[in-house]
């Protein structure tokens, strides 16, 4: 456990020591974000809420991308000689869910300054925005962790990605559809809450089991 | 050549498939009339397709746990025999829709789940192509199978039955739901008694494509495979 910490520690101090990466980030989403003003205005809650799952995406590739690929070969080799991959991954986990659930909540202000704001029930959407972030954040820790086996070849992680998030990314559509006003079957909102959080347990699990054969080399 | 037992079961199911299959008469339900028959040929693609990525995920998990190089071969042939029958399993199933529901692509959630499964998949091989170390291929690709597979089943178990769907067994089907593949009575004793030869008979065919592809690929890789 306080192996966990001191590796979370070593994270966050090099991301307060160099954030020129979350800024860098950061400035990506705005960006994308004023474009998508310029180009359509305050659009109207369907497009708004796929936009807003689409940024998420691409924004998860690119800040959970690093998790991995910023440890050198070298320093791989020194953390397999300290700590055990179990604790190594949950690190990173807790890490990249820290990283793109500020992420998340930076683009929701964003979006609510730039696009308008079509949410009716505005604590469900911040909820369910948490949520998906989680999602994401998880299945991309893992693809991360392979595409820096594979060279460390950025575009395999979205090739090995895009497929695998599509099932979360489409019930998380469906149910953010909930905090725009649409009416639900009764029940079906917590449905498919469980579901997701049934599917984030479920990569966490395989997550540690498999971690460990990924990375000796 | 040895010819084992499930091949000639094989070989038998194939052909009261394709004789039984079009002669046998069958039921007439709503708009369906004699396209029905697509029964022994669309569905039995997906329990093959099942099947053969269930084989791919246990070699993947035999791999992981011996470092034995022959069981990845295994893997990654059963899982390109599983991505045709998954490509097959779309294309049968486009036709059928084109005559049943008016259109070859009608977004149904089936039809982009099955398409979903196919892409991951694929991702499976681009992996295996990016890289060129035996052993490390073999191992990540190994972890990406597994980590694939169990993504894949709640995407074709579980979210098709979650939503409305044109095909049986859907949100708001006949029976307000159940087995997304299967429609409840829809098949008559007779049917019944072709469908399931069909599908372990399309099960077996995979299976025998497949270790005719793994004895070529364990030639071909004779001098890494150490017994």
């Amino acid at each position: 456990m306080s192996k966990i910490i001191t590796l979370l520690k070593k994270d966050f101090l090099l991301e307060l020591r160099q954030q020129h990466t979350f800024f860098g980030i950061l400035l990506y989403v705005a960006s994308t974000i004023f474009v998508l003003y310029l180009a359509m205005g305050q659009p109207e809650s369907t497009v708004y809420n796929g936009l807003f799952w689409m940024i998420q995406l691409f924004v998860c590739v690119n800040a959970v991308a690093k998790s991995f690929m910023q440890e050198s070969h070298g320093r791989m080799l020194y953390f397999y000689s300290i700590v055990s991959p179990i604790q190594f991954i949950i690190s990173k986990i807790i890490y990249s869910t820290v990283i793109m659930l500020l992420m998340v909540l930076l683009s929701l202000v964003l979006f609510r300054i730039l696009l308008g704001n079509p949410v009716m029930n505005e604590l469900q959407f911040i909820g369910i925005a948490c949520l998906g972030g989680l999602s994401l954040s998880l299945v991309f820790t893992l693809m991360s962790a392979i595409a820096a086996k594979a060279n460390q070849n950025a575009a395999i992680m979205a090739i090995l990605g895009f497929p695998l998030i599509i099932p979360q990314l489409l019930l998380l559509i469906r149910l953010s559809k909930s905090a725009y006003g649409e009416v639900f079957r009764e029940g079906a909102i917590l449905q498919i809450s469980l579901l997701l959080t049934g599917l984030d347990l479920l990569v966490i699990v395989l997550s540690i089991v498999l971690f460990p054969f990924l990375w000796r080399d | 050549m040895q010819l084992k037992w499930w091949k000639i079961l094989c070989i038998i199911f194939m052909f009261l498939t394709f004789t039984a299959g079009f002669l046998i008469p069958v039921p007439i339900i709503g708009n369906l009339h004699q396209s029905i028959r697509n029964f022994f040929f669309h569905v039995p693609m997906w329990f093959g397709q099942m099947g053969l990525l269930t084989l791919s995920l246990a070699y993947s998990i035999a791999y992981l746990r011996t470092q034995n190089l022959k069981y990845d071969i295994y893997a990654s042939e059963f899982a390109k025999t599983g991505i045709i029958f998954g490509i097959l399993g779309l294309a049968t199933g486009s036709i059928w829709a084109k005559y049943t529901w008016g259109e070859f692509w009608s977004n149904d959630p089936k039809q982009i789940a099955a398409a979903i499964a196919v892409l991951i998949y694929l991702a499976y091989i681009v992996l295996r192509g990016s890289m060129t170390d035996f052993d490390k291929r073999a191992r990540v690709s190994s972890v990406y199978n597994i980590f694939a597979y169990f993504i894949y089943i709640p995407l074709i178990m579980i979210l098709p039955r979650l939503v409305q769907s044109l095909h049986p067994g859907g949100m708001e089907g006949a029976k307000g739901g159940g087995n997304p593949a299967l429609g409840g009575d829809s098949l008559d004793a007779t049917m019944r008694l072709i469908f399931w030869p069909a599908v372990f008979g399309w099960l077996l065919l995979g299976i025998w494509i497949s270790s005719l592809k793994i004895r070529l690929s364990l030639l071909v890789n004779k001098n890494l495979i150490h017994e």
